[in-house]
């Protein structure tokens, strides 16, 4: 199938053109974070004090990676269910994070956050770890190093491969998915 | 009477622990290259296809399939004419565990259920134990990740929802994990027995090599159905719309008392990782 290639910061303009079911490779900079981290974002924005990392333009990824072993950047390196972030997402989105990788539904506020400042869901394949730990070149920890597996981690990948889900347009390819091939 | 030693059984859990995480099974392998054939999806079959270099990838830089190296749950049928020597048996499936996360670079995924503080060592290990004739241990090793395993369930349901009754809970149950256990997925359907026991089947049932059929052609139409059922509901690779939601479907039953009908549903996701040795 067609591949769209794509680079962070993702603009504007490239946003506009990704529809749900795209498939994207992925090539720059990409955030990792889960719950502890996101809990520790919004209690850090309700203290009016500044999160440690500029999310404006940048995509943040759910995911908690299995060890690296010696020699390697990264171990596997899948997605985890991403509506464990729902509570949490529209507050980034409205600070400018234009991205999300992970897996699963969203819920109804971030799908309509996502349409109204402009941003994505991407999904990466749940369970490819090996494949998904390929495309990642670098690895470096930014910050919350205390959260040890949950810390925030600075990934540089490369041709990542990912589908479109949620796109500004308010499509969902879960729902289109199913609607269909249910028969 | 044949005496086996705990150091023995220490390091086949070990290794089987790091090979089922690594090396995705021959049988798992053919079954995902007949569904790319059978996914009638664009998007679906570039997922599935991404799952089978994923394996590839993961044989070749020894590193998991999925991150998610599961908790370690461990199947043992103990020949009732085995002595076991050195350690206390269910020690020794713990350290093996220990010594597989650790040396084979597993995730720890076990932790306390309130405090949610990791345990650390991926221990304790879930363990079912089996007493059979014979001189022999068979060690199954199947970690199990949390995506999957979160869309299981247990219903005591009244003896006259029947096998409609059935069919609607595993259906229901596929449909609320939609994406999350990382279809395609394989059902376990554990029928009959009591409470527990209709869980322990259904977990057995996973373990049934793929294709294999229900002994009893009753169970096996059921099987047969559920399969097709459950490949209509649209969900498909990944939750991204398809016609291969599930690998297949096996159920294992027994009887229960007359006034109950005890069904499990266990879900298990693509990454099925199952590995045996006999000692
Ligand atoms: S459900 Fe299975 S394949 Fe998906 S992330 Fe969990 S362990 Fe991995």
């Amino acid at each position: 199938m067609e591949i769209k290639v794509i680079t962070t910061p993702l603009d504007d303009e490239v946003i506009k053109g990704l529809r749900a079911g795209d498939k994207v490779f992925l090539t720059g900079f990409i955030y990792t974070a889960r719950d502890a981290a996101h809990k520790r974002f919004i209690e850090t924005l309700e203290k009016n004090e500044p999160l440690p990392i500029d999310i404006k333009g940048q995509i943040i990824y759910y995911c908690g990676p299995s060890p690296a072993p010696p020699g390697k950047v990264i171990g596997a390196c899948g997605p985890t269910t991403s509506s464990r972030m729902d509570a949490y997402s529209p507050k980034l989105l409205s600070l400018g994070l234009k991205g999300m990788i992970g897996k699963g539904k969203r819920s109804q506020a971030v799908k309509e956050a996502i349409s109204k400042y402009n941003a994505v869901y991407f999904g990466a394949t749940g369970g490819a770890g090996a494949l998904l730990s390929k495309s990642v070149i670098s690895s470096e920890i930014v910050a919350y190093e205390d959260l040890g597996p949950e810390a925030i981690v600075k990934l540089g990948v490369d041709k990542m491969p990912l589908f479109v889900i949620n796109d500004i347009y308010g499509n969902d390819l879960y729902e289109m998915g199913i609607a269909q091939y249910k028969f | 009477m044949r005496e086996i030693h705990t150091d023995e059984i220490i390091s086949t859990i070990e290794r089987l622990f790091i090979d089922a995480n690594i090396n995705l099974s021959d049988e798992m392998l053919e079954r995902l290259n007949k569904a790319v054939e059978e996914e009638k999806s664009p998007v679906g079959k570039e997922v599935i296809r991404e799952l089978i270099s994923n394996a590839q990838i993961a044989k070749n830089e020894q590193i998991p399939i999925c991150q998610d190296t599961g908790l370690a749950v461990t199947f043992l049928e103990i020949g009732q004419d085995v002595h076991i020597v050195g350690l206390n048996l269910e020690d020794a499936i713990a350290e093996g565990v220990r010594r597989g996360y650790k040396n084979g670079y597993l995730r720890k995924s076990c932790c306390d259920p309130f405090t949610r503080k990791n345990t650390g060592d991926n221990t304790p290990p879930t363990i079912h134990t089996k007493i059979v004739p014979g001189e022999h241990i068979r060690i199954v090793v199947l970690p199990k990740g949390g995506g999957s395993e979160n869309y299981g369930e247990v219903r005591m349901l009244v003896p006259s929802d029947g096998k409609e009754g059935v069919k609607s809970f595993v259906l229901e149950m596929v449909k609320k994990g939609g994406p999350n256990p990382c279809p395609p997925i394989i059902v376990g359907v554990g029928i009959g027995g009591n409470f527990e026991m209709s869980a322990i089947l259904s977990k057995e049932a996973l373990m049934m090599p793929m294709g294999e059929r229900n002994k009893d052609p009753e169970m096996a139409k059921l099987e047969l159905e559920l399969l097709e059922e459950i490949n209509r509901t649209g969900i498909g690779p990944q939750g991204y719309g398809g016609t291969v939601t599930a690998l297949d479907v096996h159920i294992k039953s027994m009887p229960c008392h007359i006034a109950s009908l005890p069904v499990a549903v266990n879900i298990q996701c693509h990454a099925h990782r199952k590995k045996e040795a006999i000692l």
